[in-house]
């Protein structure tokens, strides 16, 4: 049963609540406003000025934090005159040294430093032209699709967080030093949730819409 | 419930949405042409991948319960904890609140996911006392807090790449923090296999039987709203709201 007196113009003025199923009619808002749904409460379009550009900054700095915090040290621990300092790679390798954890190695370094990286760059990549005013890039639309399906499993935040909870943990039982690797995944943390609250993905598909 | 009378579902004006766009195209069409996503009006093996992830995450919850997580060497003596028998021990030392945070992290959080998952796809197919609304909101929370429960896991990664201190003292990863990894991973996938259109399809319909679609007035332009169709029949406009 086709809805033939629906034409295609019609329903690009509709947009579907992604959690809920509910259809409203695309009244675009002001930017700065946020168009919800009023059943579910998600969040609909949400434009904000220069949004384009700002998430492209701070994508570009996502990369360039990640890739330094993986170079410079992490934590360094001392008792008693023995110490040992730790990059972020190495906790991500820390599993290797039993061969059946060498897997979660490569599970821990993927979501605390590739995909954040990748998903920067994805968006970087996308966001360029639409900034521009020019035709959206190649297979911009795969990238931004590839960049959306990876959203939960960047966790570099949440890696931020577990440092705080290992500090809390070995506190008293070790002088702990925090290098400069510690406050620039600190950093990152704070970024990922601008990115994550700048992004109107709404305004992303329609741009790339042909 | 006053809004379940007005929002009308794309399902319902025979139209499917896609789920990652939000662009609505006619019933049939099998890809969003806008983002190329797969488009099921609902997922009818939703229910069915929900329970086989649940049952691999919880198949992994077990071992990582009774397998050591940490493997501590403090000069020449040795100690193996499972999650519990840690949190214990910090207990018996005197610290109370850490002991606690590791309980309701490691303990609490999964089994509530759990709980709450089962619970939510148990009541797409029977039912629940509790309305769409809030079966939602324990949606949103399952898949907000979800990702974070990986935090077990960096903080063995950190403590065991960190606390390397040669004869002295050394952390080395047990076997559970790969099964708790599983864990965590499966409950997410299980989380996000959930279809949560099905939450407020469950409720029972508010409006009498839709007639044929040829019934009904075109949606887009308000003009265009014959004087005879009733009002709740059409989308409702989106509402606005300034960012608080």
């Amino acid at each position: 049963m086709a809805p033939s007196d629906l034409t295609e113009q019609d329903l690009q003025d509709l947009i579907a609540c992604p959690t809920c199923d509910a259809v409203y009619h695309i009244v675009p808002p002001e930017k700065g406003q946020r168009a919800v749904c009023a059943r579910c409460h998600t969040v609909l379009i949400a434009p904000r000025k220069r949004a384009g550009e700002q998430l492209i900054a701070i994508a570009l700095s996502i990369v360039i934090l990640v890739v330094a915090a993986t170079l410079f040290p992490f934590l360094s621990i001392n008792v008693g005159g023995l110490g040992h300092a730790a990059s972020v790679l190495d906790a991500a390798l820390a599993f290797s040294s039993s061969p059946l954890l060498v897997v979660l190695s490569l599970a821990v370094t993927a979501v605390i430093i590739f995909v954040p990286v990748l998903r920067a760059l994805l968006l970087i990549y996308v966001l360029t032209p639409i900034v521009r005013d020019r035709p959206p890039a190649d297979h911009a639309i795969r990238a931004f699709r590839l960049s959306e399906a990876l959203r939960p499993w960047s966790m570099a935040e949440i890696f931020a967080i577990g440092c705080a909870v290992a500090l809390v943990k070995i506190a008293d039982l070790a002088q702990v030093h925090l290098g400069p690797a510690f406050w620039m995944f600190s950093a990152l943390m704070v970024l990922v949730v601008l990115q994550d609250s700048f992004m109107c993905r709404y305004t992303v598909w329609k741009s790339l819409e042909k | 419930m006053e809004i379940a009378g007005k929002v009308r579902t794309a399902r319902e004006m025979g139209l499917v949405a896609c789920a990652r766009c939000t662009r609505v195209w006619p019933r049939g069409t099998a890809r969003c042409t806008r983002c190329g996503h797969k488009l099921q009006s609902r997922d009818r093996l939703a229910l069915q991948k929900v329970w086989a992830w649940w049952v691999v995450g919880l198949m992994c919850y077990i071992p990582a319960n009774m397998y050591p997580m940490l493997r501590t060497r403090m000069l020449a003596t040795t100690s193996e904890d499972t999650i519990i028998a840690g949190a214990v021990e910090l207990a018996h030392h005197g610290s109370y609140g850490i002991a606690l945070v590791i309980l309701v992290a490691s303990v609490l959080i999964p089994v509530g996911k759990f709980l709450i998952i089962a619970g939510l796809a148990f009541s797409v197919r029977h039912g629940s006392a509790l309305s769409p609304e809030r079966r939602h909101q324990l949606y949103e929370l399952v898949e907000y807090i979800g990702r974070w429960s990986m935090i077990d896991v960096f903080v063995v990664a950190i403590l065991s790449s960190l606390v390397q201190l040669g004869t002295l003292a050394a952390i080395q990863p047990g076997i559970a923090s790969l099964f708790f990894a599983l864990s965590v991973i499966f409950t997410m996938l299980s989380a996000q296999s959930f279809d949560s259109r099905l939450i407020f399809d469950a409720d029972p319909p508010v409006e009498p039987p839709l007639p044929g679609l040829s019934a009904l007035p075109p949606v887009a332009h308000e003009a265009d709203t014959s004087p005879e169709s009733p009002g709740p029949r059409r989308p409702r406009d989106l509402t606005e709201r300034p960012t608080p």
